[in-house]
């Protein structure tokens, strides 16, 4: 079973990348951009079959590793 | 007084803070611990996570390392009372640990920053800045990418109601939420910063600003 782990900065958290993306996305003529955030997808592939206990222990990767909660939410997918 | 430098893959301040810590602690008195180790050696006052890149920044700086087996040793040592000296990367392990609070973004600028930067001594009720005097300005070097320090208003409220805030930069070059470069934890005895005090020890490194924390870190085990 396949895993997909979206990690993005928390609302409220200033994401200097994001912003400097959008600047650069202003310079190149694309106009009417309001808001860029820059976040990272992980992938993962999972022995397990069961899409709950594989939902349960993607969630506890992402607390322990994958995610700094202090300022990065996260979503998981599977397929 | 007894010190331990905790190595991993990709750190390269290592030797610089065994050399300040053995200049005040004796030779002989600084081990260093690769990240594979499970315990740390007997009878350790400090340990201190030096600089670096430890696994090349992989997913999030000092992520990897926060959770490497020596990891769980030095989280252990410090819940017994240890004293943890952090720097910059070694910053960036412990906010990942949790045994420091907030946590270590890309600079505002976005660059590399690599030069000497004023620091304020916001508090001198430590092991690690008793030998300054409070609101001294210093300069100490950083070298870093990711130092900008990130606290939520009720942290911030609350690092500054328990006199937690280290040091601030005099010119904040990173972002950093307060000007804050370096904090303290709960019961004081860890201490994680951006700037590199080991590397202003000798006057050969261009300043000695830095030799205070060591002495400091001296006197406190001598008084323990």
């Amino acid at each position: 079973m396949k895993a997909r782990v979206h990690v993005m900065l928390k609302n409220g958290v200033l994401d200097p990348q994001g912003e400097a993306v959008r600047h650069a996305l202003g310079s190149l003529g694309f106009d009417g951009v309001e808001s860029v955030r820059q976040g990272k997808v992980i992938e993962l592939e999972l022995a397990e079959t069961d899409a709950a206990k594989a939902e349960e222990s993607v969630k506890a990767m992402c607390e322990k590793l994958l995610a700094n909660t202090v300022i990065e939410s996260y979503a998981v997918e599977l397929d | 007084m007894k010190a331990a430098v905790i190595q991993f893959p990709g750190s390269n301040c290592d030797r610089d803070m065994a050399v300040a810590l053995e200049g005040v602690a004796g030779n002989g008195q600084v081990s260093t611990v690769w990240h594979k180790e499970t315990s740390l050696p007997e009878g350790l006052d400090v340990v201190a996570i030096p600089g670096g890149f430890s696994f090349g920044d992989y997913l999030r700086c000092g992520a990897i390392a926060a959770r490497s087996p020596i990891a769980k040793a030095v989280i252990e040592f410090a819940n017994k009372g240890g004293f943890v000296l952090g720097v910059c990367n070694g910053f960036q392990v412990l906010t990942e640990t949790g045994l420091l609070p907030g946590a270590l973004m890309r600079n505002a600028g976005l660059k590399f920053i690599c030069k000497d930067v004023g620091l304020k001594v916001e508090t001198t009720d430590s092991a690690f800045t008793s030998s300054y005097q409070k609101r001294q300005e210093i300069s100490v070097p950083v070298a870093h990418h990711d130092g900008n320090y990130v606290a939520d208003d009720e942290l911030l409220a609350k690092l500054r109601g328990e006199d937690r805030i280290a040091f601030t930069y005099t010119d904040n070059p990173n972002g950093s939420v307060a000007d804050i470069a370096g904090v303290l934890s709960e019961n004081r005895r860890v201490l994680g910063m951006m700037p590199h005090p080991e590397r202003c020890t000798e006057k050969a490194h261009g300043g000695t600003d830095g030799a205070a924390m060591f002495r400091s870190i001296l006197d406190a085990m001598a008084t323990a």
